[in-house]
Formats: C-alpha cells, sequence, structure tokens
C-alpha cells in the first residue's frame, strides 16, 4: 500500500455530538461518536469499516461524503484538480465534490423517492450536477442499468421502486450511486437488507464494478463474513477509534486487539462441526459521552491493567507488516 | 418412537392470506414435528413463510389469513379447529413464542413484572402470589438478568436486556414448546453470542421443545439439532444439522450454503443463486424451485416432487435430490 497513490487521508477527523439539548444552555456534555481517526485509503482498494451499532461507523460515512460537517480534522481527497480538504469545502466546490464521491445506503426501501421512476431516480445525479443532454442522459442511465444486471433496460426504466425487489432495489441504488463514475463511494451496509441467495449477485457486482471503473470502496458494515469478501483491508471501530487495521485475511487469522479478538469470536460459523473460542469480554457498548481519555476499551478490557487506566488512548500504531494494533498490551 | 415422544406435530399445514390480488400461498402443505426436549431450526429468506408457521402454530392469524387445510397437534390436541378462547389455555401454557422485535412485544406502560405477572396469573391461577414472585426471580436469574431490574420499566432496558426478558416471560407458564422467531437478529455480535448461549442452555437444562427460526444459517448451526429449509411456502428439507450443513441434498439448499460467507476456514469462491424467490400469488407450476434450479427437468416443471424420507429422517422435496439425474 505504501507505494500505491493515496485516495482518501483521513486526518485527526472527530465528530462530537452535543448530548443534552436546552433551549437557552450551551450542552457541555459531547457524544464523542467520531474521536480522532486517522486512515489512508489508496486508489483503487476497498476498506471495511466494521463495528458494533454506535461505534461511529455510519458517522465516518457520512463525514466523508460531507453530508454531516466535521467537528476538527482533515479529509483530503485527491481529485483531478488535486488535493482538496473535503472538510473545507463550500458553494460550487462542494457541489463539484460530489461528482467524485458518492454513497449507497442501507435500505433500498427507504433510499428512493417512490414518486420518481427508476429512470429518474438514476438520472438525478447526472440533472443535478448538468452532465450531458436529455438523450445522452437516457443512453447512461440504460448503459448502467444494463452494467447492473437490469436488462434489458427498457423494460425497467419507467418503472417505480415499489415494482421492484429488495435485490433489484438495491442494484438501482448502486447504479444511481455509480453513474456518475465517481472515484470514492461510501457503502453503507448495502447489503445487510438482502437475503442471502440475491447478496451474493450485488456483492459479485460491487466487486466488479470497482475492477471496471476503479472504484474505491469504504464499505461500513457490521458483518465481517460479508467484509472478508468485499474488503482488500479492515478497519475494526470501537467507540469512535478505529482499535485495529490490517489486511484483511491478516486480520480475521491473527487479530490483535482484544477487542477485535472477541468480536472475531462472537461471529456464528455456519458450521455445526465447528467449536468457537469463547468471547472473554463482558457487558455492553456504553456510549462514548465525555468519555475519560483512557483507552476506550478499557472498561471491558480482559488485559487492562494500571498503565491503561492511567494513560491517554493508545495510538494506532504499525506492529509490523501494516498491521495497526491501538493498545499498550499487544 | 411412541406418539408421546412429538409435543408438536404438524401434517400439512396449509395457510393462505387473502389480499386483493388474490390469495397468497404463505404455506403449502408443510408437515413436521418435534420431539420433547428437542431443538429444531427452520431457515429461510424473507418471505418464505417461517413466520408465517410460527403465527399459525400460535394462532395469531391474522384476519385475513386463513388455515385451509391441516393439523397441529399439541400433545395431540388440533390447536385447528379451536376457537380462540380455547386456544388461549394453550397459550403460554403449552406454546409460547418469543417475538423479533423486543421492543414491540412488550407494553411501555407496565414493569417488566407486571407484565410477566399478568401471563401467570391467567395461566397459572394455582399459584400463590409469594409462588409467583419467586419463580420471577428465579426466571430473572435464568435468562441472566438481575432480579432487582424486575420492577423497572422496558426503555430501562438495554436491548439485549429487554429480549432477555422477553424469553423470561416465554417461559413463564412452564411451556412444553417455545417458539422464537429471529430473538437476536436485531443485536449486536456480541450480544447476539451471550443470547445465543443462554438460549441453549436453557433449552437444555428445562429439556423444553424449541423451534428457532432465522434466515441466518450460521446462527441455525449453534442452536439446533434438526434444520427445516424453508423455500416459498414449503419445506424443502428437513434433516439433523449435521446432515444440512455437509451433506444436503435439495438444489436449493446446496445453494444457500454455498452462498453464504464465514469468516473461518479457506476463503471459497460465494457462489450466487440465478433469480429471486418465486410471487406467492402466482407461484410457479411444479416445484417452487425450478425456475432457480441448475438440475431442472420437465418433470420439475409440471409435477410438485413429494416432501419424503430419501436417507433415515433425511427429508426432501426434489425429483433429483443431491443433484442426480
Amino acid at each position: 500500500m505504501t507505494e500505491q497513490r493515496i485516495l482518501v487521508n483521513i486526518r485527526n477527523l472527530s465528530k462530537l455530538y452535543p448530548a443534552s439539548t436546552g433551549i437557552f444552555s450551551k450542552s457541555d456534555v459531547f457524544v464523542h461518536a467520531v474521536s480522532k481517526i486517522n486512515l489512508q485509503i489508496a486508489h483503487g482498494e476497498s476498506v471495511g469499516l466494521v463495528g458494533e451499532s454506535g461505534c461511529g461507523k455510519t458517522t465516518t460515512g457520512k463525514l466523508l461524503t460531507r453530508l454531516i460537517d466535521p467537528t476538527e480534522g482533515s479529509i483530503e481527497l485527491d481529485t483531478e484538480d488535486g488535493v482538496v480538504d473535503i472538510a473545507q469545502l463550500k458553494g460550487n466546490a462542494l457541489k463539484r465534490f460530489r461528482r467524485n464521491v458518492q454513497m449507497i445506503f442501507q435500505d433500498p426501501y427507504e433510499s428512493m423517492n417512490p414518486r420518481l421512476t427508476i429512470y429518474d431516480t438514476v438520472a438525478e445525479p447526472l440533472n443535478v450536477q448538468g452532465i450531458g443532454s436529455v438523450p445522452e442522459r437516457e443512453e447512461r442511465v440504460a448503459q448502467f442499468l444494463e452494467t447492473v444486471g437490469l436488462t434489458p433496460a427498457s423494460s425497467f426504466m419507467f418503472r417505480y421502486p415499489h415494482e421492484l425487489s429488495g435485490g433489484q432495489r438495491q442494484r438501482i441504488a448502486i447504479a444511481r450511486a455509480l453513474v456518475m463514475e465517481p472515484r470514492f463511494v461510501v457503502a453503507d451496509e448495502p447489503t445487510s437488507m438482502l437475503d442471502v441467495s440475491v447478496r451474493t449477485g450485488v456483492m459479485q457486482l460491487m466487486q466488479d464494478l470497482a475492477d471496471r471503473l476503479s472504484v474505491t470502496y469504504l464499505y461500513i458494515t457490521h458483518d465481517l463474513a460479508v467484509a472478508r469478501y468485499m474488503c482488500n483491508r479492515i478497519a475494526v471501530m470501537y467507540l469512535g477509534k478505529i482499535v485495529e487495521l490490517a489486511e484483511t485475511e491478516e486480520l480475521l487469522h491473527h487479530p490483535q486487539h482484544p477487542y477485535t479478538k472477541a468480536l472475531l469470536s462472537a461471529v456464528p460459523v455456519p458450521d455445526p462441526t465447528f467449536k468457537r473460542k469463547p468471547v472473554v469480554i463482558k457487558g455492553g457498548v456504553s456510549k462514548p459521552i465525555n468519555p475519560p481519555p483512557q483507552c476506550r476499551f478499557y472498561p471491558r478490557c480482559p488485559l487492562a491493567d494500571d498503565f491503561c487506566r492511567d494513560n491517554d488512548h493508545p495510538p494506532l500504531e504499525d506492529k509490523g507488516g501494516e498491521h495497526f494494533v491501538a493498545c499498550y498490551k499487544v | 418412537m411412541t406418539n408421546n415422544d412429538k409435543v408438536l406435530e404438524v401434517k400439512n399445514l396449509t395457510m393462505h392470506y387473502m389480499t386483493r390480488k388474490g390469495p397468497v400461498y404463505a404455506i403449502d402443505d408443510v408437515s413436521f414435528y418435534v420431539r420433547r426436549g428437542e431443538s429444531i431450526g427452520l431457515v429461510g429468506e424473507s418471505g418464505c413463510g417461517k413466520t408465517s408457521v410460527a403465527i399459525s402454530l400460535m394462532k395469531l392469524l391474522p384476519d385475513n389469513a386463513e388455515i385451509i387445510n391441516g393439523e397441529i397437534l399439541i400433545n395431540g390436541h388440533d390447536l385447528v379447529p379451536l376457537s380462540d378462547a380455547e386456544v388461549r389455555k394453550f397459550r403460554w401454557r403449552h406454546i409460547s413464542m418469543v417475538f423479533q422485535a423486543a421492543m414491540n412485544a412488550m407494553n411501555p406502560v407496565y414493569t417488566v413484572e407486571e407484565q410477566i405477572l399478568e401471563a401467570m396469573r391467567l395461566h397459572r391461577p394455582e399459584m400463590s402470589d409469594k409462588e409467583m414472585d419467586e419463580k420471577i426471580d428465579h426466571l430473572f436469574e435464568l435468562v441472566g438478568l438481575d432480579p432487582a431490574f424486575k420492577s423497572q420499566y422496558p426503555h430501562q432496558y438495554s436491548g439485549g436486556m429487554r429480549q432477555r426478558a422477553i424469553i423470561a416471560m416465554a417461559l413463564s407458564c412452564d411451556p412444553d414448546i417455545i417458539i422464537a422467531d429471529e430473538p437476536t437478529t436485531a443485536l449486536d455480535v456480541i450480544v447476539q453470542d451471550q443470547l445465543l448461549q443462554k438460549v441453549r442452555d436453557i433449552q437444555r437444562q428445562l429439556n423444553m421443545a424449541m423451534i428457532y427460526i432465522s434466515h441466518d444459517i450460521a446462527v441455525i448451526a449453534e442452536v439446533s439439532e434438526r434444520v427445516g429449509v424453508m423455500y416459498a411456502g414449503q419445506l424443502a428439507e428437513m434433516a439433523s444439522t449435521e446432515a444440512i450443513f455437509h451433506h444436503p441434498i435439495h438444489p436449493y439448499t446446496m445453494g444457500l450454503m454455498s452462498a453464504f460467507p464465514s469468516i473461518v476456514g479457506p476463503k471459497t469462491e460465494l457462489v450466487q443463486l440465478p433469480g429471486e424467490p418465486p410471487d406467492l400469488l402466482n407461484p410457479p407450476p411444479g416445484c417452487r424451485f425450478h425456475p432457480r434450479c441448475p438440475y431442472a427437468t420437465d418433470i420439475c416443471r409440471e409435477k410438485p416432487p413429494e416432501f419424503k424420507e430419501h436417507a433415515e429422517n433425511h427429508y426432501a422435496a426434489c425429483w433429483h435430490p443431491g443433484g442426480e439425474s
């Protein structure tokens, strides 16, 4: 990865939400949804962001697409106009940025306007960005519908979302995100609402398109088994922090952070003869409301000692072979 | 094996939903049984009829649903012809259910304790208040909740705690069989793991029969002794968990197994099943799986296969079990 060109460079990115909202009082209590994360994504790779609900993975995705504004930090994106800091974009520059970065949402039933035809849905980004004439747009939409496996395109163009199955809708969502030929796509749980027999097809489609259109993905998921098939590298998040980052098979076979180990041994295995290792951590995830400076995982960690309690959250360090871990005990 | 071994026996169950567009054939001629103390998994994709089976067994059917044919025998008593009032005597006491959406399964204005008491007062009138109180403490400990929380309201519980409370409630009247419909689906993986272990322990400890319904074959692999695979309102295959996972003979089961990703073992290529599940308003003739089946021949397109025993205790509805011609 070192020789490859960096597409997205996330530095010290944070997003804090006020935890109590009074009308007159200014809140001094914050949920640290994303807390000073650093991550580099190279051109053409797909990185998985995994973690449990509330760990900040969706917030990170929304920050990278600038659907929300970061509290601090920078997100540098390599565009045709040179490297720009997404966090500082305004006005026309922000609009131009949206040609480069798109998002695929989880729920294909909620992410589409039920009153728009499939053509209007997929053509909307082209209209907004003013790309092409009407016949050109039609041709491009048709081409992308065929690309995502909805053939013949003419039989889908003027139908409405409710006439399609979940798998077909998610293909529309993929077509809509890719019709701009973006460089970077944030996919937030794109297959978690789909059934197994349909899911595999959508996963394969996303990988094919990544190769053909040279798209880079950030793949947000709670499902490590899906991440294994979709991602070159996996970053594990816990309460707003990236706690481990490594190449996919390395992370799955040699996890080092105690949280990653627990997460991996909790995943059910589709083989009745397989015996999983017992999960050693206790309790559930809390909310990162004004968290103490110590390691976020300290309260649940089986390895924690006084050093972990008395020091700040450990930095994400390379423990060899591009395997990054944020833990003092590794 | 005598008949008494079977806590639940479902024979030729057929259920339709009436819609404006016509009947939806949600359950079509489904037969299976559950032995005392046995844990059965029902697995299938959305719309395959697994939840319809659960609500039919509980006779908690919406107004537009109708059981057209078949028997639901609980300890030999058929629930199908019974009136609502008569069925109520069976619910909770003999058959109870854990629902998927734990938040919606509890009444927000009553404490958890009051809700469990309500079920017990109705179905276990012989118990004294003191006995019930002790029973609730015992149930809380059984599901891994601190009895000190019993006087709290559902919203004060976390998702995992609520799901545990629902399980405690389902166990409150000592049912012979419990139906768990996707009880862990909304939970995070570590909480899910804790709950799955709890469910498995309780089921063994109480020697209670259980039907565990899930779309997730990995979860089913962990909790079930036998597994039924449903497709488009029918049972496609039913056998021991070991046989279903290692020697499936129905092409749909075979397809599911090779489409399901795992984090352990070598990274094998996932094979996609072609097409999508059929519309149950208008299911395909013959075998309902034939439009997606790689082994389909003329007979599959014309005649529905019988659900029959192909090897010992290994049932499947297929003209070409294992892909043979």
